[in-house]
C-alpha cells in the first residue's frame, strides 16, 4: 500500500525549481518529509484490515443494492439486467400511491420523535451539565444504562404495558376507568416507543456541548442588559448548537430506519418504510423494488444531512 | 424556556433589567449567588426526575412481572420463579443463547483487533486523508440499520452465494462493530502521553518492547471497553441479524422478536429480564474498566469516550 505524499512533502518539494513532488530524492536533503512518509506508510498498514473489511462488507454491498435497484425481478436469479438495460421503474413504483403514504408517515414519525426527544432531553441535559455537581457522572450513567441494554427488551416492556390485556388496561380497569383502551397500533404508541428508544442519543451530545459552556457568558449577557429569553437564545442555545445538531441526526436517522418499534407497538396502520423494505426481501420477494426503496431511504438521509448541516453551519460539527 | 435562564442568571442582577428575578430565588429561598446550586432550578429537577421515571419505569415493571406466577402477564398473583425455570427447560432458547454467544465472541474478537489497529493509526500518525478516513469510519454509524441489513443480504445471497447462517451473521456483526470499536479506542488513545514511549526508548527499549510493555498495558482498558461495547451491540442486535441469519442461527433477540409478533408471554418477560441482567453486568464491567483507565490517566471521561471527544 503506497503512502500518499503528505502536505509537508508537497510544499517542500515545490521549493526547488526542479521540484518533482513524487521524487524520493528530496528526502535526504530534509529528513522531516521522510519521517512523515514513513508515518503515512505505518498508518496505512494499520488501517489496512479496516479498509479492506469495510470496502468488502460495507461499500461493496451498498454498490450492489444500487445496482439491483435498477434491475428487473428474475425467475432463477432474484435480480436480472436483461440486455444490460437499466430499469428505473422501481423508483417510481417505490413512491407510488401504495407506498408514498408509508414513506411520509415514516418521516413524520422520525420528525415527531426528534422533536419530542429535544423537548424532553434539552432541559435534562442542561440541568445535569449545569447543576449536576458531583452527581454528574451518576446522572449521566443512568441515561447511558438503557442505551446499552437491549433495545428490543425495552420496546417489549412497552408492549407489555400497552398491550390489549396489558398492564395499563389492567390498572385502569381496576380503577374503574374501563379496560378496553386501545393503546397499541396508534401513532402515539409508535412515537412514544421511538422517543423512549432514542432519547439517550439526544441527551448525550447535548450534555457534551452544554457541559463545555462557560457560565460566565450568561452572567456577561445579563450584565450587558440582555433579558432571559435573549440570553437563552443567544448564549445557551447557541452554545449547545453542536450538540443539538448531533443529537438531531443521531435521533432522526435511526428513527427513520427502525421497524422493530412500529411492529411491536403498532400494526398495519403504523407500518413504516423500514418494514416495507423488509417485506420486499421476505414474503414479497421483490429485490429490485426493495433495493430501490433502500436507495431512496439512504438518498433521503444523505441529502437531508447535507442540507441540514450546511444550513446550521459546518463549524458546529 | 425562560426559567432555564432564571436558574442560570448572574448573581448580580442589574437595575436596568426589571425582568431579572430578585436576588433570592423564589423557588427555594436560597441565595442565588450561593455555591449550592444543585437544587435551585426546582422545576428542572422535577422534569429530570420524571424523565428518569419514564426511562426506568417500563424496565422495572417488566422485571417485577417476570416473577409473577400468573399465566396472563399483567395481573399480579404471587411471586414465583416459574418462568425462569421454564426458560432453562426450553431447548430453543438454550440453542439461541449458544448462537448469540458464539456470534458475539467471534465478532467481538475480530472487530476489536481490526478496530484497535485502525484506532492506533488514526490517533498516532499524521497522514494525508486522515480526516477523510475518519469520516469513512462514521459511514456505518450513519446508514440506517435496515439498509445495512438489506445490502448484506443481497451481497451474501446474490453475489457471494453463501447460505445464510452463523457465518454470514458473524461477518455482518463484525462489520457494524468495527466503527464503534474504533471510535471508543481512539477516544481513549487521544489522551495518551507519548513521552512515555520516548522515555522507554531512552531507557533502551526496542520499539516492540516499548509497545508491548508500555503502550499496550496503558491502552488495554480502552481496548477492553471497545470490546465490551462490540459484544453488547452484537448481543442485542435485531435488525441486521434479521436479514443475515438463517434457519439454524436464531439468536436470542431474534427469538424474542419472533415471539413478540405472536403476543406477550410470561416466559418472554423472564428472558428479557435475564438479558437485561446480562447486559447490565457487562456495562458495569465496562464502566469499571473505564474508571481504571481514567485513574491511570490514559483516557478521558465517559462522555468524551462515547462521542470521540
Amino acid at each position: 500500500m503506497a503512502a500518499p505524499p503528505t502536505s509537508e512533502e508537497v510544499t517542500n518539494g515545490a521549493e526547488p525549481p526542479s521540484g518533482d513532488e513524487g521524487a524520493t530524492g528530496a528526502a535526504p536533503v530534509t529528513p522531516r518529509p521522510r519521517h512523515a512518509r514513513s508515518e503515512g506508510a505505518k498508518a496505512h498498514g494499520l488501517l489496512g484490515p479496516t479498509t479492506i473489511w469495510l470496502t468488502l462488507f460495507l461499500l461493496a454491498p451498498l454498490v450492489i443494492v444500487i445496482w439491483y435497484s435498477v434491475g428487473t425481478r428474475g425467475v432463477i436469479n432474484p435480480v436480472q439486467h436483461p440486455g444490460g438495460k437499466l430499469n428505473w421503474s422501481n423508483f417510481s413504483r417505490a413512491l407510488d400511491p401504495s407506498f408514498l403514504p408509508i414513506f411520509i408517515r415514516t418521516v413524520a414519525y422520525a420528525a415527531a420523535t426528534t422533536v419530542a426527544s429535544l423537548i424532553l432531553g434539552f432541559p435534562l441535559a442542561y440541568v445535569i451539565a449545569r447543576f449536576g455537581g458531583t452527581w454528574k457522572n451518576v446522572l449521566l450513567g443512568l441515561i447511558i444504562l438503557p442505551f446499552w441494554t437491549s433495545y428490543l427488551v425495552r420496546m417489549y416492556a412497552w408492549r407489555f404495558i400497552l398491550d390489549e390485556n396489558g398492564l395499563a388496561n389492567t390498572v385502569l380497569g381496576s380503577l374503574g376507568l374501563g379496560r378496553n383502551h386501545q393503546f397499541t397500533n396508534t401513532h402515539w404508541a409508535v412515537v412514544l416507543g421511538l422517543t423512549y428508544g432514542f432519547l439517550p442519543f439526544m441527551v448525550l451530545p447535548l450534555y457534551a456541548s452544554l457541559e463545555r459552556m462557560d457560565a460566565g457568558l450568561i452572567e456577561a449577557a445579563y450584565d450587558l442588559g440582555s433579558n432571559r429569553f435573549s440570553t437563552f437564545w443567544r448564549i445557551t442555545f447557541r452554545t449547545s448548537l453542536p450538540g443539538v445538531v448531533a443529537g438531531v441526526l443521531l435521533t432522526f436517522i435511526p428513527a427513520l430506519g427502525d421497524f422493530v418499534t412500529p411492529q411491536l407497538l403498532g400494526g398495519t396502520r403504523t407500518q413504516t418504510f423500514g418494514s416495507t423494505i423488509q417485506d420486499q426481501f421476505g414474503q414479497g420477494q421483490n429485490w429490485p423494488l426493495g433495493s430501490a426503496m433502500a436507495v431512496l431511504l439512504m438518498a433521503f438521509i444523505l441529502v437531508g444531512v447535507f442540507v441540514y448541516t450546511s444550513r446550521v453551519g459546518e463549524d458546529v460539527l | 424556556m425562560s426559567a432555564i435562564d432564571a436558574s442560570a442568571s448572574a448573581p448580580a442582577p442589574t437595575r436596568r433589567h426589571p425582568a431579572t428575578p430578585p436576588l433570592r430565588s423564589p423557588a427555594t429561598g436560597r441565595h442565588r449567588g450561593g455555591r449550592r446550586t444543585l437544587l435551585r432550578p426546582r422545576w428542572l429537577w422535577v422534569h429530570a426526575a420524571l424523565t428518569y421515571v419514564f426511562l426506568f419505569a417500563p424496565i422495572a415493571v417488566l422485571v417485577v412481572f417476570s416473577f409473577n406466577s400468573a399465566r396472563s402477564g399483567s395481573r399480579w398473583k404471587s411471586a414465583s420463579t416459574t418462568w425462569y425455570r421454564a426458560l432453562w427447560r426450553n431447548a430453543d432458547i438454550q440453542r439461541a443463547f449458544g448462537n448469540t454467544l458464539k456470534v458475539g465472541l467471534v465478532a467481538t474478537a475480530v472487530a476489536t483487533v481490526i478496530g484497535t489497529l485502525a484506532a492506533f493509526a488514526l490517533s498516532r500518525y499524521r497522514f494525508r486523508g486522515r480526516l477523510a478516513y475518519s469520516t469513512f469510519i462514521f459511514v456505518p454509524l450513519v446508514i440506517p440499520e435496515v439498509v445495512q441489513g438489506v445490502s448484506l443480504l443481497v451481497f451474501f445471497l446474490g453475489v457471494l452465494r453463501l447460505q445464510l447462517g452463523m457465518r454470514t451473521l458473524m461477518l455482518a456483526h463484525i462489520t457494524f462493530s468495527i466503527s464503534f470499536v474504533i471510535v471508543v479506542v481512539k477516544a481513549r488513545l487521544a489522551g495518551f502521553d507519548r513521552r512515555l514511549e520516548e522515555a522507554a526508548a531512552d531507557l533502551g527499549a526496542t520499539p516492540a518492547q516499548s509497545f508491548l510493555r508500555v503502550v499496550l498495558p496503558l491502552a488495554a482498558p480502552g481496548i477492553a471497553a471497545g470490546a465490551v461495547l462490540a459484544f453488547t451491540l452484537s448481543f442485542d442486535d435485531v435488525i441486521i441479524s434479521s436479514f443475515t441469519a438463517g434457519v439454524g442461527s436464531t439468536t436470542l433477540p431474534l427469538y424474542i422478536y419472533g415471539q413478540t409478533k405472536v403476543g406477550v408471554k410470561p416466559t418472554i418477560n423472564a428472558l428479557s429480564t435475564s438479558i437485561l441482567a446480562f447486559t447490565s453486568t457487562l456495562l458495569v464491567v465496562g464502566m469499571a474498566l473505564s474508571r481504571r483507565a481514567q485513574r491511570r490517566g490514559t483516557s478521558k471521561g465517559l462522555d468524551t469516550t462515547m462521542f470521540g471527544g
